[in-house]
C-alpha cells in the first residue's frame, strides 16, 4: 500500500544516467566484508563460487582419475591396494557427476538465465545462497571422508546389497546416500529457481519463442531435475534407512528386492545424463550462432528436439539394466525408445551444422570447442546406439567399451561445450579476455589426449576388460593398451593445465573486454562485462530473437521501476506482458545458517535417527528467521 | 589424420583381438550370433561418423558463395530434413536387427545339461544336477561342458550381485541375490575360454574368474565320471600327513572333500581340487608351489578374500599342498 | 549503449498473487517435486505387492477406522481452507485471521489421527518390505501435514502482527490454502492403496 510511505518512492524515471547508476548500485550491492559475502545473494556471486567450487571438484575428481591411470597402467601393479582404488573410483564418479557436472551446469544456469532473460537477479535468490552452501557441505564431506580413508567404495550407482546393511559394513555407503541427498536438495532448489525466473522474469516482449536457446535448455534441464531427483532421494533415504533402522525395502528374505534400487536408481541416473548434456546442447547453440555470425539454423526444431530428449529421458531406465535378467520382449521395448532419442540429438546435430554451414564461422576458441565436441560427441552418441542394443549391451556391459561410451558423452558432449563456454563468458563474468595462444593449446592437448584416452578403451571392452577392476593378470592381452592410454591421459591433463593456467592468469591480466567482445545477439552483452550488481541500469524490452542484432536505435527498454528498492519486472508466462513491479530480497545470513542447521541434521541421520527428530528445530528456527519480514521497503507491497 | 589413425585402429580391433577372453573371438552358438550383430552395427554407425564429418568439413571449409540466404536456407532445410529422415530409418533398422538376434538367443527349450552356478565374494561353485541325486557333484571356478549341447546355466548369488560372463561363449547374465536368472551355453568348438566376474562385487572383483572347458562328448563324460567319485585316499607318506593337517586344522570346517569328514561350505569343494587348472578363481597356476603359497597366505595374494590366514609351520604347509595336489 | 525507453511500468502493482505472483510458481513447482515423489513412493508400492506372493505380508489388512475418519476430516477441513483463501483474496483482515486459526486446529488435529494409524497397519517398518512401505507413505505424508501446521502457525502469527495487513501476505494465505489442498489430493491415492490394496 504506497499510500502507509513516508518518503515517495524514488524512481529512475528521468534520472540521469550516473545518478540511476548510483542509486541502483547503492540499492543493489552487497554490504563489504566477511558477513557481507557470507549473506549476498547476489545470483552472479553465488554462480562465481558455484562454478569455481565445482572446477575445484573437476581437479580433484581428475587427479583421481590419475591415480586409477597409474594403476591400471601395468598387470598387477602395486601402487594401490583394492580398498583404495574402490573407494577412488566410486569417489571419481561421484564427484565428477554429482559434485562437478550437474553443479556446474546449475552453476552456469544460475550466471546466465537472469542476464539472458533480461532481469534483476534469479528467483528466490535467498534459496540460491542456501544451495550453495548445501553443495559445498555435500562435497566436503564425501572428500573428508576420502581423506581419513572412509570413502564410499560401492560404485558411483551404489547396487545393493553390496552397498546395504550386511555387506557394506562402517558409515561409507551412508556418506556417499547422504552426500546425494545434499546434492539433490541444492539441485532442486536452483531447479525451481530457474523454473520461475524463466516462467516469470523474462524482459516485457520475450515472448516464448524469443526465449534464447540457453534458456531453454536450462528451462528444461530444470523440469528434469524436478521430475528425477524425487527418485534419487527415496533411493537415498530408504538406503540409510535399510541400514540405519532396518527397514527391509532391499532384502529379499523379507520381501524386499535387489533390483528394485536399479529401478529408482536409473529412473533418476538416466534422466541425469541429460541435465548434464542439455545445458551444454545450449552452451553449443550459443556459440555456434555467434561465430557463424547468423542466428541459429532451425530454433523451432532445436527447442522441440530439447523438449523431446527431456522427455524420452523418462522411458530409457532400463537400458542400464538388460543384463539382471528382465523379460526380453520389455528390454526390446528400451532398446526402441533408446534408439529413439537419436532422432531428437540428430536435429541438434543437423540444425548446428546446418547454421555453420549457412553462415561464416570465425574460429576462435569457444567455436573449436564446439567443432571438438561435435566430432567427439558423435562417437559418443553413436556408442550409445550401440549399447542400446540389447544382444550388443549383453557383451558390452559393466566393461571398458560402456566406459568409453560415457566417457565420450561426459566429456566430448558436456565438458567440451562447458570449455568453449568458459571461455565464451569468461569475459563477461570477469571483464577480461582469455589467451586465444593458451586456449588454442589447450584445445589441442585436450582433444587429442581425450580421444588418445578413450577411444581404445572401446577395444579393451571388446577384448573383456571389465570394468571397475583394480588390476588385472598379466597374460590378459590388455597390459599395452592400458599403458597407452595411462600415457595419453598425461597429454589430456596437460591440457586442462594449460586451460586453469590460462584461466587463473587472464582472471588477473587478462585483456579488457568491454561489453560486447564477440558481438555476440542476446542480452548478457548489452550490460557491463562484469555486469553491475543490478545488471541493467533499464530492463530492456525485446523486440527479436537476438535483440542485439536487430536493434535499430539503442536497446529499447522500460523506465518507471522504483530504484530504492530491489525492483524488477514479473512478466506473464507465455506473451512476457509486464504484470507487476515485484521486489527482490535483500541480502540475509539466514539461509547460511539454514544451510548448516539443514547439514548437521543429515550428516547427524548417518549415525543417528534422532537427529531427524532434534536437527528439525533449528531448521524450523532458521527458516523463520528467514522468512520473517524486517520491514524493509522490499515487504511493501 | 584423425581418419586414418581411427581406421588403423578399427583394423587392429579386427584382426587382433584373440585373447583368451574376447568378444570377437567368439565360439560359442549365442557369442557367434552376437559378434554378427556386434561388427555390423559397428559397420552401419562407423559410416554414420564419417558422414557427419563430412558435412562438418564441407560446412566449416565451403566457399561461401554470392547465392542468397534465402536459397540457401531452403537447400538446408531440405538436407536437414532428409538426415533426419534417414535417421529415422537408420535406427529403425538397427532396432529390427537387435530385436531378432535377441530372439535367437532365447532360452533352449529341451537343454542336455543343468547346472546351477552359485556365486560368491569372490569365487564361483557349479553343481552338476543330476536326476538321480547320488551323480550330483559340486565343483569350482572350472565348468566343463560338452560341446555342440545346449547347457542350461541356473544362475544364483550367495551374497551380492554378481554376473556370469564367458565372452567367448555368450553375454552376460547377472547373479542376483533372491532371484533366479538362466544362461544358456552352446560351444561350437572345443577350447579353454576364460570368463570373469563383470558386475562390480567388493574387493575382489578383479579376482573372480572362471574357465569353461567345452570339449568332446567322450572327454566330457569321461571327466564328469571323475568328479563323481569320492576323493582318492592319499597313499604317499607325505599327502597322508596332510590330511591328517587338513583334517585337524580349521580347513575341514570350510571345505568339503568328499569320502572324508571334512564337509564344510563356506570355501570351495575340494574333492578333486588337484584336477584344476587354477586355483583361487583363476587367480594362479595349480602347482604344489602355487597351492602351497596360496595357503601359507591367502590374503596376501587375494586381500580381502574370505579365506583366513591358519597359521601353519612349514612342514605341515608342504604336506597340505602334496595332499591337495594327489586330490585329482 | 545507446537507450531507447519505449515502456512506462510505473502504473503496475508493486505486487500482485496469483499467477502472477513468483512465489505461487514456486509453491507450485514445489508441489510438482512433491507430487512426483509421492508418485514414486507409490509406484513402489506396486512393484513390492507385484512381487510378493501374499499381500499384505504376514499381517492382517489394516485396520479401517484411524484412517478413514482423517480422510473424512482432511475433505472437511477443504471447505474452510477456500473460505480462508477466498478472504484472503478480498484482504479480509479479521476473517482471514480466524481462518487461519481454524485452519491451524484442522491440520493439528489429523496428526492426534495420524498417531493411531500406524499400530493400525500390524506390522512394523523393520518386519518386512510391506512394513517399510506403509509406514514410509504415512511418515512421508505425515511430514507434509507437519511443515503445513508449522507453516500454517508462523503465517497465523504474522497476521496478528504489523506485517499483516500486506498484499504479500494475503497472497502467503493464499499459497498456504493452496499447499493444504496438494497436501489433502496427495492423500486420496495413499489412502486407497494403504488401506484397500490390500483389501482387494
Ligand atoms: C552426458 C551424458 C550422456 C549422454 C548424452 C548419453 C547418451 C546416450 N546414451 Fe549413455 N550413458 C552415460 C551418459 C550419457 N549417455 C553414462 C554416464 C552411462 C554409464 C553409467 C554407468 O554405468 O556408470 C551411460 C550408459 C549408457 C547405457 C548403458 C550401458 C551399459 O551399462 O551397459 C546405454 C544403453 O543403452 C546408453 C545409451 C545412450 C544413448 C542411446 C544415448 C543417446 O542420447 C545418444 C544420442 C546421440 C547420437 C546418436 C549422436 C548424434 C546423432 C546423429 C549424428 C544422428 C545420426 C544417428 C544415427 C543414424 C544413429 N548409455
Ligand atoms: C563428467 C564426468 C567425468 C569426467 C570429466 C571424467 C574424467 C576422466 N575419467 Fe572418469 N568416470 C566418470 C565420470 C567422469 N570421468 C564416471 C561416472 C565413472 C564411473 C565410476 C564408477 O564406476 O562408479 C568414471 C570412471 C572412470 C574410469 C573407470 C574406472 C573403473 O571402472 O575401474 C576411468 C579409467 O580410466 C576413468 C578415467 C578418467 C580420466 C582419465 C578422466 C580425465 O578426463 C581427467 C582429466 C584430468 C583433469 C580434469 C584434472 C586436470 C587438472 C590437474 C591435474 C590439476 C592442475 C591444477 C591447476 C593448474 C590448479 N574414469
Ligand atoms: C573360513 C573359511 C576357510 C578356511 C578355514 C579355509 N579356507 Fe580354503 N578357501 C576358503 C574360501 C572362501 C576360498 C575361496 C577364496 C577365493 O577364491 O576367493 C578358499 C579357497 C581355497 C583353495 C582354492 C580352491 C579353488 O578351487 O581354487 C584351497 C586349495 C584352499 N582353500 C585350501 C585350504 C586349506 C588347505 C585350508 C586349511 C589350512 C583352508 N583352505 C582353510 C575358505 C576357507
Ligand atoms: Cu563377482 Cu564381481
Ligand atoms: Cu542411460
Amino acid at each position: 500500500m504506497i499510500e502507509d510511505r513516508k518518503r515517495p518512492p524514488l524512481t529512475d524515471d528521468g534520472l540521469d544516467d550516473s545518478v540511476l547508476e548510483r542509486h541502483l548500485s547503492q540499492t543493489w550491492s552487497a554490504s563489504p566484508g566477511f558477513w557481507g559475502a557470507l549473506a549476498t545473494v547476489d545470483h552472479k556471486v553465488i554462480a562465481r563460487r558455484y562454478i569455481v567450487t565445482a572446477f575445484v571438484f573437476l581437479i580433484l575428481g581428475g587427479l583421481l582419475a590419475v591415480a586409477m591411470r597409474i594403476q591400471l597402467a601395468w598387470p598387477e601393479a602395486r601402487f594401490l591396494d583394492p580398498d583404495r582404488y574402490n573407494q577412488i573410483f566410486t569417489t571419481h564418479g561421484s564427484t565428477m557427476m554429482f559434485l562437478f557436472a550437474v553443479p556446474v551446469m546449475e552453476a552456469m544456469a544460475i550466471y546466465l538465465v537472469p542476464l539472458m532473460v533480461g532481469t534483476r537477479n534469479i528467483a528466490f535468490p535467498r534459496l540460491n545462497a542456501f544451495s550453495y552452501w548445501i553443495i559445498l557441505i555435500g562435497g566436503l564431506l564425501l572428500w573428508i571422508s576420502f581423506a581419513l580413508d572412509a570413502a564410499p567404495d560401492v560404485g558411483w550407482f551404489a547396487y545393493v546389497p553390496l552397498s546395504g546393511p550386511e555387506y557394506g559394513p562402517g558409515k561409507r555407503a551412508d556418506i556417499w546416500a547422504q552426500m546425494i541427498t545434499f546434492t539433490e536438495l541444492s539441485a532442486l532448489a536452483v531447479a525451481v529457481e530457474i523454473v520461475v525466473t524463466v516462467f516469470k522474469q523474462r524482459a516485457p516482449g520475450m515472448s516464448l519463442d524469443r526465449i534464447p536457446l540457453l534458456v531453454w535448455s536450462m528451462l528444461v534441464m530444470a523440469f528434469i531435475v524436478i521430475m528425477a531427483m524425487p527418485a534419487i532421494m527415496f533411493a537415498s533415504s530408504t538406503l540409510i534407512l535399510d541400514r540405519l533402522v532396518e527397514t527391509q525395502f532391499y532384502n529379499p528374505a523379507e520381501g524386499g528386492d535387489a533390483l528394485l534400487w536399479q529401478h529408482v536408481f536409473w529412473f533418476f541416473g538416466h534422466p541425469e545424463v541429460y541435465i548434464i548434456f542439455l545445458p551444454a546442447a545450449g552452451m553449443v547453440s550459443t556459440i555456434v550462432a555467434t561465430f557463424s555470425r547468423r542466428p541459429i539454423f532451425g530454433y523451432l526444431p532445436l527447442v522441440m528436439a530439447f523438449i523431446a530428449t527431456g522427455i524420452l529421458a523418462f522411458g530409457l531406465w532400463v537400458h542400464h539394466m538388460f543384463v539382471v535378467g528382465l523379460p526380453r520382449l520389455g528390454e526390446s521395448f528400451f532398446t526402441a525408445s533408446s534408439m529413439a532419442i537419436a532422432v531428437p540429438a540428430g536435429i541438434q546435430i543437423f540444425c548446428w551444422l546446418a547454421t555453420l554451414w549457412l553462415g561464416r564461422p570465425v574460429f576462435t576458441t569457444p567455436l573449436l570447442f564446439v567443432i571438438g565436441f561435435i566430432v567427439t560427441f558423435v562417437i559418443g552418441g553413436l556408442t550409445g546406439v550401440m549399447v542400446a542394443s540389447v544382444p550388443f549391451d549383453a557383451q558390452v556391459h559393466d566393461t571398458y567399451f560402456v566406459v568409453a561410451h560415457f566417457h565420450y558423452v561426459l566429456v566430448g558432449g558436456a565438458v567440451f561445450p562447458l570449455l568453449g563456454a568458459i571461455y565464451y563468458w569468461f569475459p563477461k563474468m570477469t571483464g577480461r579476455m582469455m589467451s586465444e595462444t593458451l586456449g588454442r593449446w589447450a584445445f589441442g592437448l585436450i582433444f587429442l589426449g581425450f580421444n588418445l584416452t578413450f577411444f581404445p578403451m572401446h577395444i579393451l571392452g571388446l577384448q573383456g576388460m571389465p570394468r571397475r577392476v583394480y588390476t588385472y593378470q598379466p597374460e590378459l592381452p590388455w597390459a599395452g593398451l592400458n599403458l597407452f592410454i595411462s600415457l595419453s591421459a598425461l597429454v589430456l591433463v596437460s591440457g586442462f593445465v594449460i586451460f586453469f593456467i590460462d584461466a587463473l592468469r587472464s582472471w588477473r591480466s587478462g585483456k579488457p573486454a568491454g561489453p560486447d567482445p564477440w558481438s555476440a545477439g542476446t542480452l548478457e552483452w548489452a550490460t557491463a562485462s562484469p555486469p553491475p550488481a543490478y545488471n541493467f541500469r533499464r530492463i530492456p524490452v525485446v523486440e527479436a530473437r537476438e535483440p542485439l542484432w536487430s536493434r535499430s536505435e539503442g536497446l529499447a527498454v522500460t523506465k518507471g521501476l522504483q530504484v530504492d528498492r530491489r525492483e524488477l519486472i514479473v512478466s506473464s508466462v507465455v506473451e512476457a506482458l509486464p504484470e507487476a513491479r515485484e521486489s527482490s530480497p535483500r541480502d540475509s545470513i539466514w539461509p547460511f545458517w539454514a544451510a548448516i542447521a539443514t547439514s548437521l541434521m543429515l550428516i547427524g541421520s548417518i549415525f543417528t535417527p534422532w537427529a531427524v527428530v532434534w536437527g528439525s528445530i533449528p531448521i524450523a528456527v532458521t527458516l523463520i528467521g528467514w522468512f520473517w519480514p524486517k520491514g524493509t521497503v522490499e515487504d511493501t507491497s | 589424420m584423425k581418419c586414418n589413425s581411427i581406421l588403423l585402429l578399427l583394423a587392429f580391433l579386427i584382426s587382433g583381438c584373440s585373447g583368451a577372453q574376447s568378444v570377437l573371438n567368439a565360439n560359442g552358438h549365442a557369442a557367434i550370433a552376437l559378434k554378427e550383430l556386434i561388427l555390423a552395427i559397428v559397420l552401419v554407425c562407423s559410416a554414420v561418423w564419417f558422414l557427419v564429418m563430412i558435412a562438418l568439413v564441407s560446412a566449416l571449409a565451403r566457399r561461401r558463395i554470392r547465392e542468397s540466404d534465402a536459397i540457401s536456407e531452403r537447400k538446408a532445410t531440405v538436407v536437414v530434413s532428409g538426415a533426419v529422415g534417414a535417421t529415422v530409418l537408420v535406427v529403425s533398422g538397427l532396432t529390427i536387427a537387435s530385436f531378432h538376434t535377441t530372439r535367437a538367443l532365447s532360452e533352449a527349450e529341451d537343454p542336455e545339461l543343468t547346472i546351477v552356478v552359485r556365486a560368491q565374494q569372490w569365487w564361483w561353485q557349479f553343481t552338476y544336477v543330476d536326476p538321480r541325486s547320488t551323480e550330483t557333484f559340486v565343483t569350482a571356478n572350472e565348468l566343463h561342458i560338452p560341446i555342440g549341447k545346449d547347457v542350461r546355466l541356473r544362475l544364483e548369488s550367495g551374497d551380492v550381485i554378481h554376473s556370469f560372463w564367458v565372452p567367448s561363449l555368450a553375454g552376460k547374465q547377472d547373479l542376483i541375490p533372491g532371484r533366479e536368472n538362466i544362461l544358456t551355453l552352446r560351444a561350437e568348438r572345443p577350447g579353454v575360454y576364460r570368463g570373469q566376474c563383470a558386475e562390480f562385487c567388493g574387493l575382489q572383483h578383479s579376482h573372480m574368474a572362471l574357465f569353461v572347458i567345452a570339449e568332446g562328448v567322450a572327454d566330457y563324460e569321461r571327466w564328469a565320471e571323475g568328479q563323481r567319485r569320492m576323493s582318492v585316499d592319499p597313499s604317499e607318506a607325505e599327502a597322508v600327513a596332510g590330511k591328517a593337517v587338513f583334517m585337524a586344522r580349521q580347513c575341514a570346517a570350510c571345505h568339503t572333500i568328499r569320502g572324508t569328514g571334512a564337509s564344510g561350505t563356506t570355501g570351495p569343494d575340494l574333492t578333486h581340487i588337484g584336477s584344476r587348472r587354477t586355483i583361487a578363481a583363476g587367480l594362479l597356476e595349480n602347482t604344489r608351489g602355487s597351492l602351497a603359497a596360496w595357503i601359507a597366505d591367502p590374503q596376501k595374494l587375494k586381500p580381502g578374500n574370505n579365506m583366513p590366514l591358519v597359521p601353519l609351520t612349514s612342514d605341515e604347509l608342504r604336506q597340505l599342498a602334496a595332499y591337495m595336489e594327489v586330490l585329482k | 549503449m545507446k537507450e531507447r525507453v519505449v515502456l512506462d511500468v510505473s502504473k503496475l502493482p508493486m505486487h500482485d498473487m496469483g499467477i502472477a505472483s513468483p512465489a505461487w510458481w514456486g509453491t507450485c513447482a514445489f508441489m510438482l517435486i512433491e507430487g512426483s515423489g509421492f508418485a514414486l513412493a507409490i509406484a513402489i508400492y506396486f512393484y513390492l505387492f507385484s512381487l510378493a506372493p501374499k499381500w499384505p505380508i504376514d499381517a492382517p489388512s489394516p485396520d479401517l477406522f484411524a484412517g478413514t475418519v482423517l480422510t473424512a476430516l482432511l475433505l472437511a477441513s477443504i471447505v474452510p481452507n477456500i473460505l480462508v483463501s477466498r478472504w484472503a483474496k478480498a484482504r479480509a483482515l479479521a476473517k482471514v485471521r480466524i481462518g487461519l486459526i481454524v485452519m491451524s486446529l484442522l491440520a493439528a488435529a489429523p496428526l492426534a489421527l495420524r498417531i493411531f494409524e500406524f499400530p493400525a497397519m500390524h506390522v512394523s517398518w523393520d518386519e518386512n518390505a510391506y512394513g517399510s512401505i506403509v509406514w514410509t507413505l504415512l511418515g512421508l505424508h505425515t511430514t507434509h501435514i507437519i511443515t503445513d501446521l508449522i507453516d500454517t502457525l508462523v503465517l497465523t502469527c504474522l497476521m496478528f502482527s504489523r506485517h499483516g495487513d500486506n498484499t504479500r501476505r494475503y497472497g502467503d494465505v493464499e499459497d498456504n490454502a493452496l499447499y493444504w489442498n496438494f497436501v489433502i489430493v496427495a492423500w486420496l491415492p495413499l489412502y486407497v492403496c494403504i488401506y484397500w490394496v490390500p483389501r482387494l
